[in-house]
């Protein structure tokens, strides 16, 4: 495979570093690709705009940061406004559709995936800090960039103490994103 | 009987460095009184000496860690007590002791003492207060009184500011052990210092002694045995008085004695547990 | 220990890196974005029967770091530009008492507060010449998580072998991202450790040094007994205001780095061996180079690089060399142009061209292969 970007965005709180960072986990040591994770953060602990990316690929990666990524997962409005340059020309766009509404011209042929991930986790699996994890089950149906078995691996070895509550999560996050009906703009 | 000549040696000179002899300081300055106090703790608690650090910083007093024989470290102005927090945390088994001046303490090293207090790491603190920076030519301090003289507060007003005592400071700021002496008297402060380094945690003491050369000629206090004559006169010594009443008047009253005597857990013993508690 | 394989960040690798090299004193004051080093000490040093201290500021870490060093405890400090601000008296007081320790400078945009969470490389000039009067510096530049490891080890090495500070200068993107690093089985990694006294302790001089002009190193503690100051002193280490120790001692101290240089410095040859073009650049703006030099070579554009995985000492011979081999140099750097004025005076009278970006995003490839099209129209 050649190489591969993946943006996130959301606001400080919801995981968003973490969703990038379990995922290059298992990317990387799990199936044993290389793989950079970066972010980039402001001032806020909480709120503002978060962003964190992975660059996949087959050789060693060279410039570590997503230059125009293949796909963008956007998790709230304000991210979604400030992070969405870049994105290819037939790359994949997919949002947390209660929190994201599309505005804006976009680049040609983008698929545009709507998951509902903070409202699977708060009222399927009752804990809303399940969010980043449904999402991630959706990238990974949607993208196939990781193998489940390995993104589950990972996960559960991560935080063992959740090891159900994720586990659902990820198995919700996955079904949502093979029944998601990409659109365009 | 073969004849010997006798030879004068004084006891404490086995702690010292005869070839850096003679000492820089100026005739009728204390700290050599002071460096004998040391030596003389030293001695009386039978320290080994390989294991005894001593540390100071700049300025004439901090020329007295260079004097002993043992392992010595001359910091940069006012960091005497950081190194010596390295030094005891990194091994636990050596005596710190820390000797500098009032400027270098209190004024450029101020926050590094404050927060040595509050930290608790087990060393001695030695601070030779003459209330001037000698070595650069008599400038005030952060001990000259109000409206005392200096090279840097000329008359008609003298010293603007106003002086730390640094007895309130260093106990407000947690040290488990606080004195105050003269340089006259130097068998109390040497009991001082031989129970600072016994205690196991931070001690301060303070040793008010005199700059003839600058501050007291400055303010026409006299000669060294002036001032030394005049130390005896106003000192007062109130053991176990609450450090806030530690007052210092240089003209009129020096409060003496031992104010904070206080357990409190030392840092590298709680390292220490802490080492422990994660082998189990 | 057997080996380990994480994904996770340069700061954390710096951090795993001093342990493997063993490390076991981390004094430090909290600043972004170097506190995830002080974190990973906070929990670690204490496992391995370390200490993670933290300092009132970077004044008193490094201080400390000094005097934790002089007990025979390899030691440390992780900070970034506006600490190493604070810190340079004391790089000239371990400069000037011979006190082998290393500085992690995750480096942020400056001058002064400057933006705390972005990357730049302004630093370096600031390692070198930030402290009073004349010494030299060992400053290295790692470019991956892997290397954060490498090279911390690699600062801990040369800094007992030459008893000096030694900087790891990393720009934020290396100390943040996370890639897969692998700590090797401690059997396999190669630790350097001061040379210590061996003759009778009153022969001791402390600061007469050896063949390698560098001085055995009593410790605190041991049977040797010393007095070590900064200032100016004779091989007994007693201060002296004569021209001649003055002398003597700065020019040794200069010497000990510069005459030994071959042992200290770091470069990849990427791609050089046929270019006409030579980009010099280090840390993340080298990773853009190398993906540059890989398109630009597919363009038939005979281009590589000269990766420096140390900046000081300075590798003058080696630029010399390199200017003698290619027609242009240019020189990539997250800053307004530090390293570039160096090699300037080692390359003449090759061309010089520097790419400056004092941002937190370092060059991105197509620019530095736009600026290598239009050099190589020139």
């Amino acid at each position: 495979m050649p190489r591969y970007e993946i943006r996130f965005g959301g606001f400080g709180g919801q995981g968003i570093v973490t969703m990038a960072v379990v995922l290059g986990e298992a990317i990387s040591l799990v199936e044993k690709k290389e793989c950079v994770q970066t972010q980039s953060y402001g001032p806020e602990a909480r709120g503002g705009a978060t962003k964190s990316e992975l660059v996949i690929d087959d050789v060693e990666v060279d410039y570590p940061k997503v230059q125009a990524p293949d796909v963008f997962v956007a998790m709230s409005r304000a991210a979604y406004l400030e992070y969405i340059d870049g994105l290819k020309d037939d790359g994949i766009l997919i949002i947390d559709e209660d929190l994201v509404e599309i505005e804006g011209d976009l680049p040609d042929g983008i698929k545009i995936y709507k998951i509902p991930a903070t409202r699977i986790a708060d009222t399927e699996i009752g804990v809303k800090q399940a969010t980043n994890i449904v999402m991630l089950g959706a990238l990974t149906a949607i993208t196939g960039i990781v193998t489940p078995e390995g993104l589950k691996q990972q996960i559960v070895e991560r935080w063992p103490r959740f090891k159900e509550t994720n586990l659902k999560a990820l198995e919700l996050g996955l079904k949502a994103g093979r029944e998601a009906v990409p659109f365009s703009a | 009987m073969t004849e010997s000549t006798p030879v004068l040696k004084h006891p404490m000179a086995k702690y010292i460095r005869s070839d850096r002899q003679p000492f820089i300081y100026c005739s009728g300055c204390s700290i050599g009184i002071v460096t004998g106090m040391i030596a003389r703790a030293i001695d009386n608690l039978d320290l080994d000496i390989t294991k005894t650090v001593i540390v100071s910083g700049i300025g004439c007093t901090g020329r007295t860690s260079g004097y002993f024989k043992t392992g010595t470290y001359h910091t940069t102005h006012g960091r005497a007590i950081a190194f010596a927090e390295g030094v005891k945390i990194a091994n636990p088994e050596l005596e710190v002791i820390v000797v500098s001046g009032d400027g270098d303490m209190a004024a450029i090293g101020g926050n590094h003492l404050i927060h040595a207090c509050r930290r608790n790491i087990d060393m001695t603190v030695i601070c030779i207060n003459n209330f001037t920076y000698g070595m650069t030519g008599g400038q005030f301090g952060p001990t000259t009184e109000h409206e005392r003289y200096s090279q840097t507060s000329p008359a008609p007003v003298g010293n603007i500011e106003h002086p730390f005592n640094l007895v309130k400071l260093a106990a407000s700021s947690g040290a488990i052990f606080v004195a105050r002496w003269t340089a006259v008297q130097a068998r109390r402060a040497t009991k001082s210092i031989e129970k600072g380094i016994q205690k196991e945690g931070f001690s301060f003491i303070e040793v008010i002694g005199a700059c003839p050369t600058e501050y007291g000629r400055m303010n026409r206090f006299g000669d060294g045995v002036t001032m030394h004559k005049h130390l005896l006169e106003v000192a007062e010594i109130q053991n176990g008085l609450p450090p806030h009443e530690a007052e210092l008047d240089y003209e009129n009253r020096i409060v003496c004695g031992e104010f904070v005597n206080i357990e409190k857990p030392e840092y590298t013993a709680v390292l220490r547990e802490m080492h422990k508690k994660l082998k189990e | 220990m057997p080996e380990r394989v994480m994904f996770t960040m340069g700061d954390i690798a710096c951090a795993e890196g001093a342990l493997s090299a063993g490390a076991r004193y981390f004094g430090g004051y909290p600043i972004t974005p170097a506190t995830e080093i002080a974190e990973w000490m906070s929990k670690r040093m204490p496992e391995v029967g370390g200490a993670y201290v933290q300092y009132e500021d970077e004044i008193a870490s490094i201080t400390s770091v000094i005097g934790a060093s002089w007990t025979g405890v390899k030691s440390m400090t992780a900070t970034s530009g506006p600490g190493v601000s604070l810190m340079l008296e004391s790089v000239g007081l371990a400069v000037m008492t011979e006190t082998p320790l290393v500085i992690v400078n995750i480096m942020r945009g400056g001058p002064s507060t400057g933006q705390p969470t972005r990357g730049q490389q302004g630093d370096i000039m600031q390692a070198k010449w930030g402290s009073h009067g004349d010494y030299q510096i060992i400053a290295l530049t790692p470019a991956s998580v892997q290397e954060m490891f490498d090279q911390t080890v690699q600062a801990f090495n040369l800094s007992e072998k030459f008893r000096t500070p030694v900087f790891v200068l990393a720009d934020e993107t290396v100390g943040h991202m996370r890639e897969r690093l692998v700590i090797p089985d401690e059997k396999d990694l190669k630790l350097e450790y001061r040379k210590l006294p061996t003759v009778d302790p009153s022969e001791y001089l402390p600061f007469k040094a050896d063949d390698d002009l560098v001085p055995p190193m009593g410790l605190f503690g041991s049977k040797y007994q010393f007095y070590a100051t900064g200032l100016t002193h004779d091989e007994r280490g007693y201060p002296s205001d004569k021209e001649n120790v003055q002398i003597e001692l700065v020019t040794r101290l200069n010497d000990k780095i510069l005459k030994n240089s071959d042992q200290i410095i770091d470069l990849e040859r990427f791609m050089l061996d046929d270019a006409k073009i030579a980009v010099i650049s280090y840390g993340t703006p080298s990773r853009s180079a190398k993906k540059a030099i890989r398109d630009a070579r597919e363009e038939g554009i005979k281009v590589g690089m000269l990766r420096l995985k140390t900046v000081w000492p300075f590798p003058e011979e080696q630029v010399a060399q390199l200017a003698s081999e290619v027609d242009h140099i240019i020189v990539a750097e997250q800053n307004l142009g530090q390293v570039y004025y160096m090699v300037k005076a080692y390359a003449s009278p090759t061309p010089v061209h520097l790419m400056a970006k004092p941002a937190g995003m370092p060059q991105l490839p197509h620019e530095i292969l736009d600026k290598i099209k239009e050099i190589k129209s020139i």
